[in-house]
């Protein structure tokens, strides 16, 4: 790792002040950064920490959302969110391990938008509102593509709201070493209909398979996905699974989320 | 360099460190605590588990510096007050829940952070919170079972596979 120099500002004024500065780096939980700095992926000359923002933890309910903060760990999720949207909490709850989940916070997954990342998927299936210190950004014009986002240089994730679905699950198969999901699928439905987002198999990275949310927006059940299968072109082949293994998955942990959503 | 102070075991602890020290070096070379192993410096293996204000982490994905004015235990921290092994520790001898012994700082933390949450786990919530630590030796059965003999469950009819 090379060396940076290290600061941890108690308000989001300050943290945005810091990362003025040229090749400044936000530092949420570190459970990706760190390692990514490990392997001289990246080299910032200063990592701002936002753990130490008080203004930015938390799970609260507004209204017919749930918000959470930026700063918030994937434990605390799991734990303060599962009254309100289980299947939200019960994502947060398998990522990686206890330990990790101490760590890891919803803003540093978001923000770095892995391809097989949990939180992508709640936040596009979900139809979340990305609210950062200068802007809210919908889900669907949040996620550009693998490890893309609408963010601008130095922007900090404050909080993010999800509205609460009357039912929603999240059905994943973890890559046994990595244990990031190989594929996994998030399932909300809303009065308005229903939302179908997918990791881990797009070279896009996350996506929303719009047949899906078509045919369950007309009858909420397994076998209304009968028949429906999804193009291999863009699915992540590697080690791992092929293209089309991928592909297949996305129909299966589709079914496995709607049979399982409560 | 930068001056870090944290409370390691109930100790001050202060030292100059970079801002790239990560927390499990400040603690391994500079107290001279090396208790808590760097096992796969990836943060796939935990052992390196220590716990910072009472959540276990993995020491070689924090910096030191995160842990500015933090409670930090490690495995040091474990035994008794007489010196004698703890109720965990204990288990882990009974039971035979090491062979090595390098993942156990790691296996003994993780354990301690699960029982002072759920002091009645069963054997699946054992299994599934040690996701995140490794062990080569033992597959794991006499790591469970000394887990589940700690929190004062009855281990007897568990076969020693």
């Amino acid at each position: 790792m090379y060396n940076f120099d290290f600061v941890r500002p108690t308000t989001v004024d300050e943290a945005v002040k810091a990362l003025g500065d040229e090749e400044a780096q936000a530092l949420g939980g570190g459970q990706t950064l760190i390692p990514t700095l490990k392997q001289r992926l990246a080299s910032p000359s200063k990592l701002v920490s936002l753990t130490g923002i008080a203004d930015m933890q938390g799970v609260s309910k507004s209204g017919d959302s749930v918000v959470i903060g930026g700063g918030t760990t994937h434990r605390v999720v799991a734990e303060e969110a599962a009254g309100a949207y289980p299947g939200l909490a019960a994502l947060a709850g398998r990522i990686g391990d206890p330990a990790v989940r101490n760590r890891g916070t919803i803003g540093g997954s978001l923000a770095n938008n892995d391809p097989s990342a949990c939180y992508p998927a709640a936040a596009l299936g979900s139809g979340a509102t990305i609210v950062t210190n200068t802007r809210e950004i919908a889900a669907d014009d949040y996620f550009q593509g693998m490890f893309t986002t609408a963010l601008e240089e130095g922007e900090i994730i404050t909080e993010v709201r999800f509205p609460i679905p009357k039912k929603s699950h999240y059905a994943k198969i973890a890559q046994p070493a990595s244990r990031f999901p190989l594929v996994a699928v998030f399932v909300a439905q809303y009065s308005d209909g229903v939302r179908v987002a997918v990791t881990g198999a797009s070279n896009n990275g996350v996506f929303r398979w719009s047949e899906a949310e078509a045919a369950l927006s007309d009858n909420f059940a397994t076998d209304a996905l009968d028949g429906l299968t999804l193009p291999s072109d863009d699915m992540i082949g590697d080690l791992h699974g092929t293209a089309q293994y991928r592909a297949h998955l996305v129909g299966v942990m589709t079914k496995r989320a709607v049979a399982a959503a409560s | 360099m930068t001056q870090v102070s944290m409370t390691v075991n109930g100790k001050q602890a202060s030292g100059d460190v970079e801002g790239r020290t990560l927390l499990v070096q400040f603690l391994r070379d500079a107290q001279g605590l090396t208790g808590s192993h760097v096992g796969c410096d990836t943060s796939q293996c935990g052992a390196c588990v220590v716990h910072v204000d009472g959540q276990a982490v993995k020491a070689c994905t924090m910096l030191a510096l995160e842990a500015e004015g933090a409670q930090v235990s490690t495995i040091e921290g474990q035994a008794n007050a007489d010196g004698s092994l703890n109720v965990i520790q204990q288990a882990f001898q009974d039971h035979h829940g090491l062979q090595c012994g390098f993942c156990t700082p790691g296996m003994v933390m993780s354990a301690a952070a699960l029982l002072k949450d759920n002091p009645k786990p069963t054997e699946a919530d054992v299994r599934d919170y040690l996701e995140g630590n490794i062990c080569r030796c033992t597959g794991y059965h006499n790591i469970v079972k000394a887990i589940l003999a700690a929190s004062g469950q009855d281990v007897s009819a568990i076969a020693a596979e």
